[in-house]
């Protein structure tokens, strides 16, 4: 079933330069998606139409049947419940709790007075509980957020992410501020989102090596264009080197 | 914890009856919290202790509208041409440029002294109360005891305002001085130099912009309070015919005059600051 | 840095130097200004102060009135601040690049809080005078009116810097503006504001004594009629007071701020 569909999506942010040229993909529900390249490809920019953080210019982004471009304010919230994100500085509010910033994924779904007297049920607190312990911080519950390590508060992105219950998370450089073993950490939760929970899974990555690990596919981004789309398997030396440029690509290796 | 909860888990912490507490309670959401709520408390308190004889808020407050709108829509000059009216700006400014200048000179010594990397434990701390102690005291009072030792005039009004700028430049620079990278002192005090050739050499220089950029922000200040003097102390210039048009002869096209020379004037001022913060300061400095 | 550059860097300083020396000049000479006479004035005026800035057991008894117009003043000031707090909140909210809803709003409330700051709280004060009359109201209305535009420049700082990631974030989840707001970016930036409300508090009761003089009330007001009386063992103790309450204020504040930044 397809869950993503984008078609001749273009967006610019000046006149002179064009971030995103005409990009076409589709994605299926219980994908694990990969889009890597060098930086300033577009990477975050891509994320980002997805969910219409940024304005589209041109082309299409349908998710679910629902086309997101001309969605209404209510109607985008609504959207945007179903889509989580995972953000490369996690993004959380560094003095409140754990547990706080975890149920802040649940705004989507209530008023604004329900959201303001901050009233969550005793279900969604047990939720939030339920997948601290998954991740495995529950014993940081009640921790300020900005006393946790790196790859802790990332995983702390992710729970208040899969609280929404999202069809789609959408992982925007989510290693990219991390160590290794943090980044194998987090990198072995977003697989097991897909292979566990059935959530698909589109991940901006700047390695090459842990895309290929990971992913079931790769989206290869160039200067705003998609020069590959296919298995990991398929892709081969060539194809990255037309991907990050050779030179580059020697520079960051040697 | 009652029977009958399946999922008490010892990670999860409970209020009493019953519910999924979120908070840490830590102790500075307690004290960020009783903060407010005494201050709320006080401010409510306040509104029963003021006074309000003589106070008619339905004639008070239309005839602060008309004489707003007459001010700033109707501004003229009319006890004094354009020419003086320079000169007296001229006089607030260069009462702020005195205060700033001289506080800056004594503050540069006073601040090497109570700088802790620079200077000793005592000396800098009894600088530092000192400080404190001065900056307690408002400006309008320091210049009001001056005028009468010194008499009316300049003198007493830049001396007076000496004080809070030195006060405040101590304070800013004895901590530009403090944040000078040990390393660099290091340095130089192994080839053998002597206090002097510290400061001169490793200490000045590389605070050399923060000095002047702070002296500004001082200046911006100073310009304020020389208005204030003028007005309140007799000390002249635009803040004494402020106090003239407005408490002699009533006359509100002239405030409103007078009052755009000085919003101009504290406009640009604050332009220039603010530039200066961005370029030197990119975290706000909390002063 | 090599040497051209130094040289370049020196030449910036020595003309640095000569403009204020040629600028502290002029301004010695418009204000007529003497530095002899000013120096000597610092040993006259300190003099005159030791001699007749006491303190004596008759003006002790003129204690309690004292204590009253003080405790009047620093109420005005901690109304006048909190009130324009609370204003400065929505206006900093408006005027933020964070959370601005849209430009007009931003550059409003940018426009209200520069008007108010930049002209001088004594323009305010007599101002207000005209129509307010003598009481309480006048001194905290002008002091409230600066207050709102400072702190809604510090606010516009505070929420800037606390909280573009966060905001992001819960975009993304599908919050509204106020759940925004309200779970993110005030929990995030309260500190701080509550850092610069302290501080103005301190600030506006200094403030406070000289819009009082102007004002005809408060503890500025107590001051003006020693003054003008010649009272000075009465002036000592008023501005004796008045430092006591700052430095309290001043280390009740300290003590808080180190707890919650």
């Amino acid at each position: 079933m397809t869950l993503l569909q984008v078609k001749g999506l273009g967006k610019s942010y000046n006149s002179e330069t064009q971030v995103l040229k005409n990009v076409d993909f589709e994605v299926n529900a219980g994908e694990f998606v990969s889009i890597i390249g060098p930086s300033g490809a577009g990477k975050s920019t891509l994320l980002r139409c997805i969910n219409r953080m940024v304005e589209i210019n041109e082309g299409k982004v349908i998710f679910d049947n629902a086309d997101v471009g001309s969605l209404k304010k209510k109607e985008l919230r609504k959207l945007r419940t179903n889509i989580g994100m995972v953000f490369q500085h996690y993004n959380l509010v560094p003095r409140l709790t754990v547990i706080e910033n975890v149920l802040h994924g649940r705004f989507g779904y209530k008023t604004t007075m329900q959201g303001i007297m901050g009233r969550f049920t005793e279900e969604e607190k047990e939720h939030a509980f339920m997948l601290l312990k998954k991740l495995g911080i529950e014993d940081h519950a009640y921790k300020r957020c900005d006393q946790l390590s790196g790859g802790q508060q990332q995983r702390v992105g992710i729970c208040r992410a899969l609280i929404q219950e999202p069809k789609l998370v959408l992982c925007d450089e989510p290693i990219a501020s991390l160590d290794p073993n943090s980044s194998k950490v987090i990198m072995d939760h977003l697989k097991s989102i897909t292979t566990d929970m059935g959530i698909t899974c589109l991940v901006n990555l700047h390695q090459v090596e842990v895309a290929q690990d990971y992913s079931d596919r790769i989206i290869g981004l160039r200067k705003g264009e998609i020069v590959f789309d296919g298995p990991s398997k398929l892709l081969h030396e060539d194809q990255i080197n037309h991907i990050y440029g050779t030179e580059l690509r020697e520079l960051i290796t040697v | 914890m009652e029977a009958g909860r399946t999922n008490d888990l010892p990670y999860i912490k409970r209020t009493k009856d019953g519910r999924i507490n979120i908070k840490s309670g830590n102790k500075i959401d307690l004290v960020v919290k009783w903060t407010l709520i005494i201050l709320s408390i006080l401010t409510v308190m306040a509104f029963f202790f003021f006074n309000y004889i003589g106070l008619q808020w339905d004639r008070a407050i239309p005839e602060t509208a008309h004489n707003l709108r007459v001010m700033f829509l109707e501004p003229a000059l009319n006890h004094f041409s354009w020419g003086e009216a320079f000169y007296q700006v001229g006089i607030t400014v260069g009462l702020g440029v005195l205060a700033t200048v001289i506080g800056a000179v004594i503050a540069l010594f006073l601040a090497l002294m109570a700088a802790e990397n620079l200077s000793r434990p005592w000396i800098s701390k009894s600088i530092r109360a000192v400080v404190a102690v001065i900056r307690a005291v408002p400006t309008v009072l320091w210049v009001l005891i001056f005028a009468i030792a010194a008499g009316l005039g300049s003198e007493a009004a830049v001396l007076g305002m000496l004080f809070h700028s030195t006060a405040y430049l101590v304070k800013a620079f004895s901590e530009a001085f403090e944040e000078v990278d040990a390393g660099i002192l290091e340095a130089l005090r192994a080839t053998g130099a002597n206090w002097w050739h510290v400061v001169t050499h490793g200490v000045l220089p590389s605070t050399f912009t923060y000095i002047l950029s702070w002296v500004f922000l001082r200046f911006e200040i100073n310009f304020g309070v020389a208005v204030a003097m003028g007005a309140a102390a007799g000390a002249g210039g635009i803040g004494f015919e402020l106090f003239m048009a407005s408490g002699f002869y009533f006359d509100l096209r002239e405030v409103g005059f007078i009052t755009y020379a000085i919003l101009i004037i504290a406009v640009v001022l604050e332009i220039i600051s603010t530039q200066l913060k961005n370029r030197y300061f990119p975290a706000s400095t909390n002063n | 840095m090599n040497e051209k550059k130094m040289r370049k860097s020196r030449m910036q300083t020595v003309v640095f130097l000569l403009i204020i020396i040629i600028v502290t000049y002029l301004s010695a000479a418009i204000t007529e200004f003497n530095f002899l006479d000013g120096l000597a004035t610092i040993p006259k005026a300190l003099g005159w102060m030791a001699g007749n800035l006491l303190i004596t057991a008759e003006t002790l008894e003129r204690l309690p009135a004292i204590m009253e117009k003080l405790l009047e003043t620093i109420f005005m000031s901690i109304a006048a601040t909190t009130i324009a707090a609370i204003l400065s909140i929505f206006l900093g909210l408006m005027g933020s690049k964070t959370t601005k809803v849209n430009n007009i709003f931003s550059i409003f409330a940018r426009l209200i809080a520069s008007i108010s700051r930049n002209i001088p709280v004594v323009a305010w004060s007599l101002i207000l005078l005209i129509s307010f009359g003598q009481n309480s109201v006048t001194g905290f209305l002008a002091l409230f009116v600066g207050t709102l535009g400072f702190l809604t420049r510090a606010f516009i700082e505070s929420i800037d810097e606390a909280s573009q990631d966060a905001v992001e974030a819960l975009q993304a989840t599908g919050a509204t503006y106020f759940q925004i707001v309200n779970k993110a970016v005030i929990p995030q930036s309260l500190p701080q504001m509550l850092s610069w409300i302290l501080f103005m508090i301190e600030t506006n009761i200094r403030s406070a004594t000289l819009v009082g003089i102007l004002t005809g009330t408060g503890i500025g007001y107590t001051f003006d009629l020693y003054y003008k009386s010649l009272n000075y063992n009465a002036v000592a103790l008023v501005t004796i007071t008045i430092v006591i309450a700052v430095l309290i204020i001043d280390s009740i504040s300290n003590r808080i701020r180190r707890v919650i930044l």
